[in-house]
């Protein structure tokens, strides 16, 4: 598909005092191209989103964004050059309102009033560019929604800001069958609407289902960035218990270095 | 959902177009599923009301409606700032004291300093600020709970009090304005007046916020409701209006008493700031956001702490006011003014009004009507002669429970997915 990455990572080192998580990671995010990123539990994943979105800040490497380089010190950062994360624990107020929470901590307002008309208009057109035809009311408190409903709703309010990239970690992790398939028709839509979107899941079924690549680390290492149609199933799990499978994914590794990097301080 | 419902379209969005059946019935269902607001405060108020009007032959009369207003207004102000304060989760049981050492620095000033009354009423509105800065700060970026910092400011300012008035002194206030604040009244045509712009103001704003709406595409109130709305608050300050600009002096030939009380006002300028601060602007957003999901509003860019003392901050300067109508009402400080049940009572309006002790939900009106409640318990109860024991175990009664009320209703929205 899209030629140039609209998001490159290179040789991203991360360290946590004597604790090296993430080693001489690459990664790349392409426009409308959704990636999934795979990985056990303390592979990095988790690291490596929080590097992406400024919470953490990188030891060494470079990110590039459309073309240019960038230092992503900050979520402030991330969020101007147009990068957005939606946690695994969404991270709504369920005494608000859908509305409410979308424009959380960037209302609009006109003078000191808040300004809720075009709130309300925005977060209307935003829903609808998602395909999301029917809600009761904008003005339904978030507490009263469904699992899969506050899911949108987080969503949402990652691609409110015109972002370019948006990170979901996890989520379908705590949704039903039927809610499961919602959202992840709405992952697939907001890369087709050109955005990228970087999907870490534990999921092989969503992740065959939706993802146009797939990024499998292991260890803190990327074992490999492949395309989705040309591997299998067990291919990306043996990417991800082993991290090679034939002649793709990390060389074989000598046993000593491999057991200095068991414990890469956790999956935080 | 019923036949008569019809959709609309927000930004591409269809959503329910509400009628007035469904309007009401929406209210009805909000309030099964635990979204009670004040709604039991407000039937208690009336429940009350009504029992207290046919047990006593005094309760009705003008001049003990009007003396609600006033025994109510210091309590209610506390309450307000107690609201900011619960609305994040957090609690202040120095309020009262701090509204004693605010009145008291008023007091000192004024009698035993001679400062005017223009520079006395400021400063203890800055006393309350200093202290709510103190308590804030210790809570937010000491990290101290609040329960701990604002018991050692319940036993610190208490001791306060007592230095300020010298050991146990009472200092009287002679100065006209200040006890004016809480005793004098409004005269008749300022009255009407006054009930002219709050009615013309309540329409103009109900009026102007549907046309807005409607003209932007979005779903408004129906306009049977709103006229209900309208309809409803005219015909409740007419009446009031009316029973407080009749004589209601016991010899009016002496000293005749007439017109609403001044406090009315001053409690209608708090309301209607604290309302606006909280419901339209960011800052009283961020406010509930903290209150409902911490972390959330952290990861918003919310500065949560900022927020934490802001909140301590406006709580104390709001006992701040009320300790100046206290002060206003007795026309004297003592050790015990903001002392004994005042922060309890205070603390109990808010509650009883409808704002959660868990936070994130909480209104300036719960402050108000919560207020009254406690107002009316006191005076009917003296009306009939009880004794202070049992009007303490009433009060501590409904407190219960208004407060069980908060926790049924919120496990109940925990279930029905309403909170």
């Amino acid at each position: 598909m899209a030629a140039t990455p609209l998001l490159e990572l290179r040789g991203i080192d991360k360290s946590f005092g004597p604790v090296q998580v993430l080693h001489d990671v690459a990664l790349s995010v392409y426009p409308g191209e959704v990636t999934a990123l795979v990985g056990d539990n303390g592979a990095g994943k988790s690291t490596l989103v929080k590097c992406i979105s400024g919470i953490y800040s990188i030891d060494s490497g470079s990110v590039t964004f459309d073309g240019n380089q960038v230092a992503i010190h900050t979520p402030r950062d991330a969020s101007a050059l147009g990068i957005e994360v939606v946690y695994q624990d969404l991270a709504l107020c369920d005494n608000l309102d859908i509305v409410q929470n979308m424009f959380l901590g960037r209302e609009k307002t006109r003078g000191i009033v808040l300004d809720e008309p075009t709130m309300e208009q925005m977060a209307g057109d935003t829903l609808a560019s998602l395909s999301v035809r029917t809600v009761k009311s904008l003005r339904q408190l978030v507490a009263s929604l469904s699992g899969g409903q506050r899911q949108t709703v987080a969503i949402a309010k990652a691609v409110l800001w015109n972002s370019r990239v948006v990170i979901l970690d996890e989520p379908t992790a705590a949704l039903g069958v039927a809610q499961t398939a919602q959202v992840l028709e709405l992952v697939r839509r907001l890369a087709d609407n050109g955005l990228g979107v970087v999907l870490i899941s534990h999921n092989m079924n969503d992740v065959f289902a939706v993802s146009d690549r797939i990024a499998a680390l292991y260890l803190g290492r990327l074992a490999a960035q492949v395309k989705t149609t040309d591997v299998t199933h067990s291919q990306i799990v043996e990417l991800i218990t082993a991290g090679r499978s034939g002649n793709i994914g990390l060389p074989p590794e000598k046993p000593a270095e491999a057991a200095i990097d068991i414990t890469p301080g956790g999956d935080q | 959902m019923s036949t008569t419902t019809t959709t609309t379209t927000v930004g591409g969005v269809r959503v329910v177009k509400p009628t007035v059946q469904s309007h009401i019935r929406d209210y009805f269902g909000r309030v099964r599923g635990g979204d009670l607001g004040s709604l039991p405060a407000v039937l208690g108020l009336v429940l009350l009301c009504v029992i207290f009007a046919v047990t006593t032959d005094t309760f009705t009369s003008t001049l003990n409606i009007a003396n609600l207003f006033n025994q109510g207004a210091s309590g209610i102000f506390i309450a307000m700032g107690l609201v900011f304060v619960l609305l994040l989760g957090e609690i202040d049981l120095s309020a009262g004291y701090a509204s004693g050492v605010a009145g008291a620095v008023m007091a000192v000033l004024l009698t035993n300093h001679n400062v005017p009354a223009y520079a006395a009423i400021p400063a203890a509105l800055v006393t309350g600020l200093v202290i709510g800065f103190l308590l804030g700060f210790l809570v937010a970026k000491v990290g101290i709970p609040s329960f701990v910092v604002t018991l050692a400011g319940f036993l610190g300012f208490q001791g306060v009090l007592l230095l300020l008035v010298k050991g146990g002194t009472n200092i009287t206030v002679r100065d006209k304005f200040t006890v004016g604040l809480n005793n004098n009244n409004l005269s008749v045509t300022w009255s009407w007046i006054l009930a002219a712009v709050i009615i013309l103001a309540f329409a103009a704003v109900q009026l102007n916020n549907a046309r807005t709406r409607i003209s932007r595409g979005l779903v408004a109130d129906p306009w049977g409701i709103i006229a209900m709305r309208i309809v409803g608050l005219t015909v409740v300050t007419i009446i009031f209006t009316a029973l407080l600009t009749q004589e209601r002096a016991i010899n009016p030939a002496i000293n005749s008493l007439k017109g609403v009380p001044i406090v009315v006002p001053i409690i209608g300028f708090f309301y209607v700031l604290w309302t606006f601060i909280l419901g339209r602007t960011s800052y009283g957003r961020h406010i509930y956001a903290v209150g409902g999901n911490t972390e959330a509003a952290r990861r918003a860019g919310i500065p949560v702490d900022r927020i934490r003392i802001s909140v301590f901050v406006l709580g104390s300067f709001m006992a701040a006011v009320g300790g100046i109508i206290q002060v206003s009402r007795a026309a004297s400080v003592d050790p015990n003014t903001g002392g004994s049940n005042v922060l309890l009572y205070a603390v109990a309006a808010a509650v009883i009004g409808g704002t959660s002790l868990f936070g994130g939900k909480g209104k300036i009106v719960h402050a108000v009507v919560g207020g009254f409640v406690i107002a009316v318990i006191n005076n009917g109860m003296i009306l009939l002669e009880f004794s202070d024991g049992v009007r303490y175990v009433v009060t501590g009664v409904i407190l219960l429970v208004a407060a069980s009320v908060d926790a049924l209703s919120r496990r109940r929205a925990a279930a029905t997915g309403n909170r």
